[in-house]
């Protein structure tokens, strides 16, 4: 296999970890704060659905974003209500709200759109596209050349295919999903605001103690939440596709949930686990790839099936133990 | 003192919830721009106004009410089993194994064997998050959730690759030999002389799901297993103390859950289809939740739930037949009875319990 097929196998790659990433930091910061959220799923689809329908039907793909968001984090609120302030079943919470936006966005799109459960196609101008970095060789470079983009760059130095193919080229949106690993690492271990979030996931009693709210802290770990899994889903349907189709998160929610189990609930091993589900996802695509380097034929289904199949592993112990925050899943309720 | 008689705890919060959910139902089917009452009539003439409409309702309804004694039996021992579509997706390749590669004599003979085989392989799928669950301390929500997307790539790896006939395009298996067809309730009611639509799928997986009711109702109020495993599910360290075997329970639970999960299968895949399809379960697994929340987790409670979301569910077909409201319409208002019988029980709960403590105070006072 050729150096430039490898490059984009990876590229591909980090396309598809992006979504996973994003929900997978979205979770994290939901269960950090002692909230288990397995509606990543539904928040995603249905911020897929608001911002394809949205970018369309104004013309703007920031609005669309700002729409996806804003699903999201109605979805988020409800959540909430369900798990902190009715201190409810936070599973069962979860699990409604995926079903819910799994029929409400057939429902809307067949009612707007009148496509059978879809949008329309999004044209360039209401989707994300690649942003050219300096130097790369890119779609500009090829229409001053006269020459097909692929063929520049097979013929440029490895390193400048590296920067061209894997680095230049993504959407913001995977530039600012990158950008989030540091950030949450820093705003997690080295602000008040991150060591009273992981508090509150822990002892929630001791916070309450301290002095600081509960409920407040829960809320916004929820909201951020919502806010990261709209990102995923606007990527989704206006940067990774062009619109939305039914069901188009195809369980990319568990996915980031398995990662997040992989990862034990920390930023940077959350980057290495949704790349690492990412690639699985690329090679799912590319299967003959497996078979050129290994010469072994690995069914499509079993790929599929390894991000599931490692996260039971994990759970199981084999590789290290994955210890969940200690409060997570449990509503609180202050001492009477 | 208690502070709400028993009565509103059974009838009144699942009622309550249940008009909610048809609320903001009827607000969906207006929003849309469709009639919600003209959309009610729809549905129950189509469910519930001809024999072929009731067939298919009491089809549902079978699948729904083996799911979602498979969620009950689990939250009894405060296990949240969300598991049931894949189990009942092993299930339904337990069934075609025991059709396709045995020759059985007789239908009744081969429901037998393929019961066992469809509660075996859906207990099977359930038993490693249960072992996971008390031996690691994973949780069983996250493991069964697993485990649903293994199911659906194992059984689509067998269908693609095993079971499809030569030259057959869609990842399905073959038609069950005619020996193993079950007889409909068409069949059942001639005998006493009633009729009953041919065409529908109502089959005799029914009384099954029936007995498997009042089987599940014995084995929990009525056995030392099922005190165990409610004194479990009450307090696991009370339990404990008490002798119990966490681990026992546990497994044995999970055993029973997926095995009831995946006894669907006779159902849908060997009364129904009468081969095996990749998408067979159609989602019943989760329906079972929604059931169980409904039914109370009682296994009456689960049978009038599952009846209801069968005619949901054919009443639902119809819409999307004659109107423009698809059969999504349905998912909504099973994800709004989750939502409001499971996680928004206290917003329910809570300002009923005011006025019923009110009501008393004045009484006593």
């Amino acid at each position: 296999m050729a150096f430039l097929d490898l490059i984009q196998l990876f590229d591909t790659t980090i396309r598809l970890a992006t979504p996973l990433l994003l929900a997978c930091l979205a979770g994290l910061y939901s269960e950090r704060a002692g909230i288990f959220d397995i509606g990543l799923e539904g928040k995603m689809l249905a911020a897929a659905f608001f911002s394809a329908a949205i970018a369309y039907s104004m013309g703007s793909v920031w609005m669309g974003l700002l729409a996806g968001i804003g699903i999201s984090l109605a979805l988020s609120a409800i959540h909430g209500l369900a798990s902190i302030t009715f201190r409810g079943n936070q599973l069962i919470s979860g699990l409604a709200i995926t079903m819910l936006a799994g029929g409400m966005t057939v429902l809307v799109a067949q009612s707007w759109f009148a496509q059978g459960g879809r949008t329309p196609s999004l044209t360039d101008d209401s989707r994300f596209t690649g942003i050219e970095l300096p130097f790369a060789i890119g779609p500009s470079e090829a229409e001053a050349a006269g020459r097909p983009l692929s063929q520049l760059i097979a013929e440029a130095g490895p390193l400048q295919q590296i920067y061209s193919e894997l680095i230049s080229g993504h959407s913001i949106l995977v530039y600012i999903a990158f950008a989030l690993v540091p950030l949450t690492w820093w705003v997690l271990y080295a602000t008040r605001f991150g060591l009273r979030l992981r508090a509150v996931g822990e002892n929630p009693a001791s916070v309450d103690t301290a002095g600081v709210s509960v409920v407040g802290l829960r809320y916004a770990a929820v909201m951020i939440c919502g806010v990261l899994c709209g990102i995923a889903g606007a990527y989704l349907a206006t940067a990774l596709q062009a619109g939305f189709v039914k069901d188009m998160t195809a369980g990319r929610g568990y996915i980031a949930l398995a990662a997040l189990i992989f990862a034990k609930w920390r930023p940077w091993y959350a980057l290495s686990a949704t790349l690492l589900f990412g690639l699985f996802q690329a090679l799912e695509l590319r299967p003959d790839m497996i078979e050129n380097v290994t010469g072994v034929a690995v069914q499509a289904q079993l790929l599929g099936a390894l991000p599931y199949i490692l996260t039971v592993v994990i759970l199981a112990g084999f590789v290290g133990k994955a210890i969940p925050p200690r409060a997570g899943g449990q509503p609180y309720v202050k001492e009477r | 003192m208690e502070k709400m008689p028993k009565w509103a705890d059974v009838v009144l919060i699942p009622l309550i919830s249940l008009i909610l959910a048809a609320a903001i139902s009827a607000l969906v089917i207006l929003g849309i721009g469709e009639d919600p009452i003209e959309a009610v009539k729809l549905m129950v003439q189509g469910a519930l106004g001809s024999s072929n409409g009731w067939g298919y309702t009491l089809y549902y309804a079978t699948n729904f009410m083996f799911t979602g004694l498979a969620v009950a039996v689990a939250f009894h021992a405060s296990l949240f089993n969300i598991g049931g579509e894949g189990q009942a997706m092993l299930g339904g390749l337990g069934v075609a194994l025991v059709c396709l590669f045995i020759p059985w004599p007789h239908w009744s003979i081969a429901l037998i064997a393929a019961s066992g085989a469809a509660a075996l392989f859906g207990a099977a799928w359930a038993l490693i998050p249960a072992y996971l669950q008390v031996r690691r301390g994973s949780h069983v929500v996250i493991t069964t959730i697993m485990f649903n997307f293994i199911a659906f790539s194992l059984l689509n790896y067998v269908l693609v690759n095993q079971l499809r006939p030569p030259r057959a395009m869609d990842p399905a298996s073959a038609k069950f030999p005619e020996a193993t067809h079950l007889p409909s309730l068409h069949d059942i009611l001639g005998t006493v002389g009633i009729e009953f639509s041919k065409h529908a799928p109502a089959n005799i997986s029914l009384l099954i799901a029936i007995a498997a009711c009042v089987g599940v109702w014995a084995l929990i109020w009525r056995t030392r297993f099922g005190f165990e495993l409610r004194a479990f599910g009450k307090s696991e360290s009370g339990a404990r103390y008490a002798g119990i075997s966490p681990f026992k329970i546990t497994i044995v639970t999970m055993l029973i859950s997926g095995g009831l999960a995946g006894m669907m299968a006779i159902n849908n895949v060997m009364g129904e289809s009468e081969r095996l399809v990749l998408n067979a379960v159609e989602g019943a697994g989760f329906i079972g939740i929604a059931v169980s929340l409904m039914g109370r987790n009682h296994p009456f409670g689960v049978f009038l739930a599952a009846i209801l979301f069968g005619f949901l569910y054919q009443g639902g077909a119809e819409l999307a037949l004659w109107t423009n409201i698809p059969r999504e319409l349905i998912v909504v208002i099973q994800a709004l009875v989750i939502l409001f019988t499971g996680a928004l029980d206290n917003m329910v709960r809570m300002p009923l319990e005011r006025i019923f403590l009110a009501l008393n105070t004045k009484k006593e006072g």
